[in-house]
């Protein structure tokens, strides 16, 4: 035989070898995935076992076999159980995906246990955690999950009055002469601005305002120049600011430089534009109990109430905080997971970093929100 | 291909130009014309000649009849300028200069800007007028251009400028009273308007009142003005901020028929406060 005939029977006898080590012994993780059996046939043999499980369902978004393998799955549906994961109303959460998570057992006996499970979201403006105390139940020769179910609150039907306010723009046509007018454009000032160094970055943080009588769609860019004139670089603000501005609004803005020292920058040009934008001015968000919370995670906390009668989907949060002298010193955003539904209050935490935790004496949270039924 | 032939048409002129001066002959043609109107050429001999009429902007070849006029119809000859026109005839050339002038205005351009600003603010508004005639021309004769600055409530701003080299301009204050101004130029019965808007300026006296409502505290501003009486805008953002033991809640509303309304947790000891930009109004310690 030659040799590669030889090579050609040996990969055959290996493949036949794998197929009826595969068919015999099967990965209990590919059989649940490929065939959809939920995964108390594979009986979980202990607390940390049985959680995995159920959280690996969830990654793969098995909804059906995550419910299935509930302890409690007769104390609500497998729709209340998705709404809980996902949001009853599109949000970030609807489109998020399971990237990780640690397991912390908090309490074990020979029936039940406590585990704590923290998982990481990952969505599309970066990653959340959430942490959910899960109680496992020893029943019938294996290990189930009681989910803690969280209902989302419901708001009884009413109507609300609003009187509702837009904005509508009307541009100069491709046919008008050339002198004639258009509608100006917003103005807008930087009404603060202050360059710091840090980690290796240099770091803008200002604030913005729009001091016209229309709503504004605004962008910060800003050059840093060396001392002969040049251009060292060029960056905008873009999520670490509110891009529409009402009337007499102020947003904050942040631009990072990284890798640029403070002391190689001799002048900054800043150029904030404007120009004229569609806008509404609901819905209204209520940014209640704020709280800056201290070391070893020094953050901002709050929550954020709909006072509108509309679903707002997203909400994102921008933080300014102040040092003593009422300069700006950092600008945090975070975001809203579930969608803000009127009236029920959403919690929300932006982060701080330690080394300026102490610095900070006040701070101003400013939330913009974006709306499905204005997309449409 | 147009400018292909223009260069070489031009070409032509200048070689029969250079011949033409040698000979010292001028054509029979008004030295100013009025642009878009008929022009008649006189030419005098025997024989066929070709007639070129050349400026920057334009280019037209006739062929005539030696001893006839030639005649260029109306709206023929309608860019102002300086031109040449050069007679080629088979032995010689004639040529002579001549300007087309514009006509009287037919058309304006008017710029007015901005076309929203403040009230109450000096020089803030700029007309500037070009004055044109049927066929595009700046009619560079000094013309009289009319500008009216119409304002809300009755009250006009008239003035009389002469446009020198086709432009006309001037500066207006904005009315101490918002409202859309009509800004209207007019010449020789043209008339060209624009609108400028005149909004109110920084609010003044910004103040809340508030009263309990359940757990809540209800903040209300009074109707919100300018300086000088104006009503802000609705959709003008009003802050309100409590501020209680270490815990801030805040709400951006934008003002709606004039004032601002809201409502924050009534908790007792807190301060709450209202702003709109870089306007701070009223404090209240709650419960009052």
């Amino acid at each position: 035989m030659s040799r590669g005939g030889l090579l050609a029977f040996a990969i055959t006898v290996v493949t036949v070898a794998l197929v009826a080590v595969g068919a015999i012994f099967p990965s209990t993780s590919a059989f649940a995935s490929a065939s959809g059996v939920p995964s108390a046939v594979r009986r979980p043999s202990s607390p940390q076992e049985a959680v995995e499980t159920l959280v690996e369902e969830i990654s793969r978004k098995d909804w059906a076999a995550a419910y299935n393998g509930l302890a409690n799955k007769n104390e609500f549906t497998e729709q209340d159980f998705v709404r809980d994961l996902t949001g009853t109303h599109p949000s970030l959460r609807s489109y998020a995906s399971l990237d990780g998570f640690d397991l912390h057992p908090l309490h074990a006996s020979a029936d039940t246990a406590q585990i704590r499970a923290d998982l990481t979201w990952s969505e599309v403006v970066g990653t959340y955690h959430e942490v959910r105390d899960l109680k496992v139940i020893h029943a019938d020769n294996q290990w189930q999950v009681a989910w803690p179910l969280v209902k989302e609150p419901r708001v009884p039907p009413q109507v609300l009055a609003v009187n509702y306010l837009r904005w509508d723009v009307v541009y100069r046509g491709p046919e008008d002469d050339w002198g004639a007018q258009d509608v100006e454009s917003p103005h807008v000032r930087i009404v603060d601005m202050h360059p710091t160094d840090r980690a290796g970055a240099v770091v803008l943080v200002g604030e913005l305002l729009n001091e016209d009588v229309v709503p504004a769609f605004v962008t910060v860019k800003a050059t840093l120049l060396s001392k002969n004139g040049s251009a060292i670089a060029t960056e905008d603000a873009f999520d670490k600011m509110s891009h529409v501005l009402l009337p007499k609004q102020v947003t904050p803005f942040r631009i990072d430089f990284q890798n640029v020292r403070l002391a190689e920058v001799d002048n900054i040009r800043m150029n904030p534009s404007s120009s004229l934008i569609a806008a509404s001015a609901d819905p209204v968000v209520e940014i209640e109990d704020q709280k800056l919370n201290g070391l070893p995670d020094s953050s901002l906390t709050g929550k954020l109430v709909n006072q509108s009668g509309q679903v707002v989907n997203i909400a994102h949060v921008l933080a300014t905080f102040y040092d003593n002298n009422g300069q700006p010193v950092w600008v945090a955003d975070g975001y809203a997971d579930r969608a803000l539904l009127p009236q029920i209050p959403v919690p929300f935490t932006t982060s701080l970093p330690a080394d300026l935790s102490g610095r900070v004496s006040r701070y101003r949270v400013v939330a913009s929100t974006y709306s499905s039924s204005h997309l449409q | 291909m147009t400018l292909r032939c223009t260069f070489a048409a031009l070409w032509v002129v200048c070689a029969m130009a250079t011949v033409a001066s040698a000979q010292n002959m001028q054509l029979e043609l008004p030295k100013n014309v009025k642009a878009g109107s008929a022009v008649s050429i006189s030419t005098a001999g025997s024989g066929k000649a070709v007639l070129y009429i050349v400026s920057p902007t334009q280019t037209l070849r006739r062929d005539v009849q030696l001893g006839e006029s030639a005649v260029i119809a109306p709206g023929e000859l309608h860019n102002a300028g300086h031109y040449s026109a050069f007679l080629v005839g088979p032995s010689s050339a004639q040529t002579t200069e001549f300007d087309v002038s514009s006509e009287r205005p037919s058309t304006l351009s008017f710029l007015a800007k901005p076309s929203r600003l403040p009230v109450d603010l000096h020089d803030g508004i700029s007309g500037v007028v070009y004055v044109f005639d049927a066929f595009r021309n700046l009619v560079l004769a000094p013309t009289e251009v009319s500008f009216e600055l119409s304002e809300t409530g009755g009250a006009t701003q008239t003035r009389t400028v002469t446009a020198r080299n086709g432009v006309a301009w001037l500066r207006l204050d904005s009315a101490p009273k918002a409202g859309s101004a009509q800004f209207q130029a007019r010449v020789d019965g043209i008339t060209e308007k624009r609108v400028v808007q005149q909004v109110s300026g920084e609010p003044c006296n910004l103040r809340m009142s508030a009263r309990r409502s359940g757990t809540r505290v209800e903040l209300e501003t009074e109707p919100l003005r300018d300086c000088k009486g104006n009503a802000v805008p609705d959709g003008t953002i009003v802050t309100f901020i409590e501020r209680n033991n270490g815990s801030e809640s805040t709400v951006d509303v934008p003002l709606k028929r004039g004032i601002a309304r809201t409502d924050l947790p009534a908790n007792d000891g807190a301060t709450i406060s209202v702003a709109t930009g870089v306007v701070m109004g009223n404090e209240i310690r709650w419960p009052r």
